[in-house]
């Protein structure tokens, strides 16, 4: 399991989830995150096109990575979510929190 | 910043599933929150020969068994390592039965808040339980509430 950070051309950061995001390794996405937004990137997406499976603890850093990212005038959009994935958020009404779209290439094109 | 390798896990084989009969295995889970991951992976890996579909092993199971350890470690075990969690898994035709146990006071279930009230939906936790009995079939806890027992049925 990894988190791949890239920058298109928009200055739109893109981290990928390899695997899953689970208690065992969600600080290690949020500190690549926050290295991001400390260094001056304002737009994300996460996308979760090759994640597995998510766990709570995972959701509650995509909800303090959001606030944070707002807080600095930044957003942060999810992307590539799987039909277990999207309920996942739905159930949880997470769905409400953020923006969520189909695609990487989708949640890029938004900004 | 790099997370800190896990220890390793013992799994053992209490009743190997030959001829019908149900597979049995247990694993002890030092209470570490770095073990999780790991420890869900090798009972996913267990229960491959057992009824449950792949979309169900692979996202259902895993996710449920995350939520529970978690659970089990941060509040039952309080986080220290020399505390185990122990998981019991056994594989029949008709069900995977996961037993987590943990060594602490436990707790009531009923009083857990529901984290999608909008009061809630912004938390950052809380959603732990909640997320759990919608991913299985059945969850029981025992009456100190120190050990859940999720059920997933066949299919």
């Amino acid at each position: 399991m990894s988190f791949n950070l890239r920058k298109d051309s928009k200055g739109v950061v893109v981290v990928g989830v390899d695997g899953q995001l689970i208690v065992g390794n969600r600080q290690e996405l949020k500190q690549k995150v926050l290295d991001a937004l400390e260094g001056g990137a304002k737009k994300f997406v996460i996308d979760f096109s090759r994640t597995g499976y998510i766990d709570s603890s995972g959701l509650g850093v995509l909800v303090s990575l959001s606030k944070k990212i707002r807080e600095q005038g930044g957003d942060l959009r999810l992307a590539g979510l799987n039909e277990d994935l999207q309920t996942l958020f739905e159930l949880t009404k997470l769905d409400t929190l953020f923006s969520i779209l189909k695609t990487p290439e989708e949640a890029v094109a938004a900004f | 910043m790099t997370t800190p390798p896990a220890p390793p896990l013992r799994l053992v084989v209490r009743r190997r599933g030959r001829e019908g009969q149900p597979l049995e295995f247990s694993l002890g889970v030092p209470s570490d929150l770095a073990c999780v991951g790991d420890a869900v992976e090798l009972v996913a890996l267990q229960c491959r020969a057992g009824p449950l579909s792949m979309r169900r092993l692979a996202f259902n199971l895993r996710t449920a068994l995350a939520e529970a350890l978690t659970n089990a470690i941060t509040y039952g075990s309080r986080r220290d390592p020399a505390k185990v969690v122990q998981v019991r898994v056994e594989v029949t035709v008709q069900a995977v039965v996961i037993r987590v146990q943990d060594v602490g006071d436990g707790f009531d279930p009923a009083a857990v808040p529901d984290p999608t009230v909008p009061a809630n939906v912004a938390k950052e936790d809380g959603r732990g339980l909640f997320v759990l009995r919608h991913l299985v079939d059945q969850v029981t806890f025992n009456p100190k509430g120190n050990v859940i027992c999720l059920t997933l049925r066949a299919g």
